[in-house]
């Protein structure tokens, strides 16, 4: 079965110019090599420190940023090859919904208006206003009361509904989802994942959903990819997150979220990563990740792991020193294994 | 050594008296961490900020209520107590480490003028100090760093740097407006470890203001739930978390997705939105989102009651009505 989504060897590098006389020019390495697919049905999670590139693949996956090589295929066609056609087709299908509900909106726009925007674009004004007041309806918002206001009037959660409302409006395959709930607070940021949620089962839609948030991510993907400067360090399937984790930066990021429950909390113990994130212009060599890294050697200094299946749970990890499986003997001295 | 009673805080706007903080009291012990734990807009900021009085006035005023100090009443200091007040007995840090630093003054600059600014040492003496502090705070080649602009450094270490600059002159509270809330995770478990150094190094109390339940099962031995400008659930982390007795405080448990075994669960979601704090309803202000909600709640403003313990809670539920409640509740949502 082909995938609905298919990017191979993706890179997307942006010049730099440096020098007295801005002639020297080096590369910012966004992303550097990335292989993932995506079925249709599913939520593919990427997780990842700011920095790490997941919203410059983001912005790949929708067109929006040629890659500097490698390619993008979706429904098995790829995207630098396809006519203007095509290309209007394919963008019509992925759709995306952006972080900050505030910015995102026109401010002068009525709700209503905003929804209708993508429509008109393509030409789709039959029924136009029952359809606004459909897609108004679908995501929880009152199509009446709601449809004539101005974005000011609405509180975050309801803002980020219209974005969804917007998103949905062509009836798209594939919805990039770009830290959608990072903005909103704790109470209101559960609705919008129960929304999307909803939603996914209704109208069958795939999601890639792009969060830092290690709990978001696990609550709502089926497998998730996890990114560390511009590549892809583990990719793990649902439920397996805290049981099969391989990386040592997974294992970090894993043991680095606080957990609502202070008992767990003081008995754990945390991997605390020492320095800083390393400058994208300039990855370390080997492995990216070998300068914060408890575990490295010298050969992760010199040679870089391939992503592959690797240690006893054959999920793919791109570590030399893959961590071994939890046993249930080990699980019972791990307070996160609950 | 800190005493808040019955603090009212009303914010003077164009649309309206804004009550911010609606007759809140507590207290804060030598060397304890307390976390104050609530949404946007519940006042904890506004709370924070009178401990100094550092609200802008107009539009902040303080109509009733007190706030002392090691017995000084703070609402009543002049200037220049308020100068030594701040500072040097308690400090702040703040949520953005960029904009609370002065971009074209060198690190080493801004942190020897806090120094000064509450210390009569020679220059060099502050030199020295201010080295020191950097050390303290984990800076890596401190010496050298003094030089950097703040541009130079990266959110974690910026933070770090405002750490150092709090530290200056020894505060007996530090307060920490969401600290880490602009940080990546592994950042964030870096400053949370040096926060906790600091108090088991220097014994200074740390009132910690977040949204982020992890961070305050985390750091705090005692815990304050705010909801609209009122303290709805205050004890220890184990009260709050274990022995949970106010319908916000549930919701808020529940609605946050936790990584855990067996996979997660549907999260359940609070209905609507926080109140408005300008004119507030009759009756408990969660009423309208609670899913325990009955009759009573519209017209009774339940009180903030002792419980067991340190345990206090503001529902009209006592502590076993809501046990059964909440069983019920959860057997529903289960099947």
């Amino acid at each position: 079965m082909s995938a609905l989504l298919d990017i191979k060897g993706l890179h997307v590098h942006f010049p730099v110019k440096k020098g007295l006389l801005q002639r020297e020019k080096s590369y910012v390495k966004a992303l550097n090599g990335i292989d993932l697919q995506v079925q249709k049905g599913e939520t593919l999670g990427i997780v990842g420190e700011s920095g790490c590139g997941k919203s410059t693949l983001a912005r790949s996956i929708v067109g929006l940023q040629q890659p500097t090589a490698g390619e993008i295929l979706f429904h098995g066609k790829d995207y630098a090859e396809a006519s203007a056609k095509e290309l209007h087709d394919m963008r019509r299908n992925v759709q995306m919904i952006f972080q900050d509900p505030y910015t995102s909106l026109n401010p002068r726009m009525k709700i209503g208006d905003s929804v209708a925007a993508p429509l008109k674009a393509y030409k789709k004004t039959e029924r136009l206003e029952s359809r606004v007041k459909e897609l108004l309806e679908l995501v929880g918002l009152n199509p009446d009361t709601h449809y004539n206001k101005l974005p000011h009037e609405f509180s975050g959660g309801q803002r980020q509904r219209v974005g969804i409302a917007r998103a949905l409006a062509l009836e798209p395959e594939l919805l990039i989802c770009d830290e959608p709930v990072s903005a909103l607070d704790v109470s209101v940021q559960a609705q919008v994942i129960n929304l999307l949620q909803d939603l996914q089962k209704q109208l069958g839609l795939t999601y890639v959903f792009i969060a830092h948030d290690l709990s978001v991510i696990n609550h709502l993907a089926d497998r998730v990819a996890v990114m560390y400067l511009g590549k892809v360090m583990e990719k793990s399937e649902r439920g397996a997150f805290h049981t099969k984790v391989q990386h040592p930066y997974t294992q970090s990021l894993l043991s680095a979220v606080p957990v609502p429950d202070p008992l767990l909390e003081r008995g754990r113990e945390r991997i605390v990563l020492k320095g800083e994130l390393p400058s994208p212009a300039n990855p370390p060599s080997g492995c990216v990740f070998h300068t914060r890294c408890p575990m490295a050697t010298e050969r992760c200094k010199n040679e870089v792991p391939a992503l592959e299946p690797r240690g006893l749970s054959g999920q793919e990890v791109a570590c030399f020193y893959p961590l071994v499986e939890k046993q249930p003997a080990d699980a019972a001295k791990d307070p996160l294994y609950v | 050594m800190l005493q808040v009673e019955n603090l009212h805080v009303h914010l003077d706007t164009p649309g309206g008296l804004v009550k911010a903080v609606d007759g809140v009291s507590f207290s804060i012990q030598k060397g304890e961490t307390i976390g104050i734990v609530g949404e946007s807009g519940s006042g904890k900021s506004v709370l924070a900020h009178s401990l100094m009085k550092l609200n802008p006035e107009p539009p902040a005023l303080y109509p009733q209520g007190t706030i002392h100090f090691e017995g000084q009443p703070v609402l009543e200091m002049g200037k220049t107590e308020l100068r030594k007040l701040r500072g040097n007995d308690i400090a702040m840090i703040f949520q953005d480490p960029m904009s609370s630093l002065n971009p074209v003054s060198r690190i080493g600059k801004q942190l020897i003028e806090a120094i000064q600014a509450h210390q009569k040492r020679p220059k060099q003496q502050a030199r020295e100090k201010a080295i020191e502090l950097l050390e303290d705070v984990g800076i890596a080649d401190a010496k050298a760093r003094m030089n950097s602009y703040p541009h130079q450094f990266s959110g974690g270490m910026r933070q770090r740097v405002l750490i150092a600059m709090a530290l200056a002159s020894n505060p007996k509270l530090l307060i920490a407006d969401e600290p880490t809330t602009a940080l990546d995770v592994t950042i964030q478990a870096q400053v949370l470890d040096l926060l906790k150094g600091i108090q088991e190094k220097y014994g200074t109390a740390i009132l910690v203001i977040t949204h982020d339940l992890g961070v305050v099962a985390h750091l705090a031995d005692r815990i304050l739930v705010m909801y609209a400008g009122k303290i709805v659930e205050s004890g220890s982390a184990e009260d709050i978390f274990y022995r949970t007795s106010m319908p916000y405080t549930w919701s808020l448990l529940r609605s946050v997705p936790v990584i855990r075994e067996g996979g997660p669960e549907r999260l359940i979601p609070i209905d609507g939105q926080p109140p408005s704090l300008i004119d507030r309803p009759a009756g408990c202000a969660f009423e309208p989102r609670c899913p325990f909600a009955r009759d009573a709640c519209r017209q009774v403003d339940p009180p903030l009651e002792h419980r067991e313990g340190n345990h206090s809670a503001a529902c009209i539920l006592s502590s076993n009505e809501f046990e059964e409640q909440k069983k019920q509740l959860e057997g529903v949502l289960t099947t």
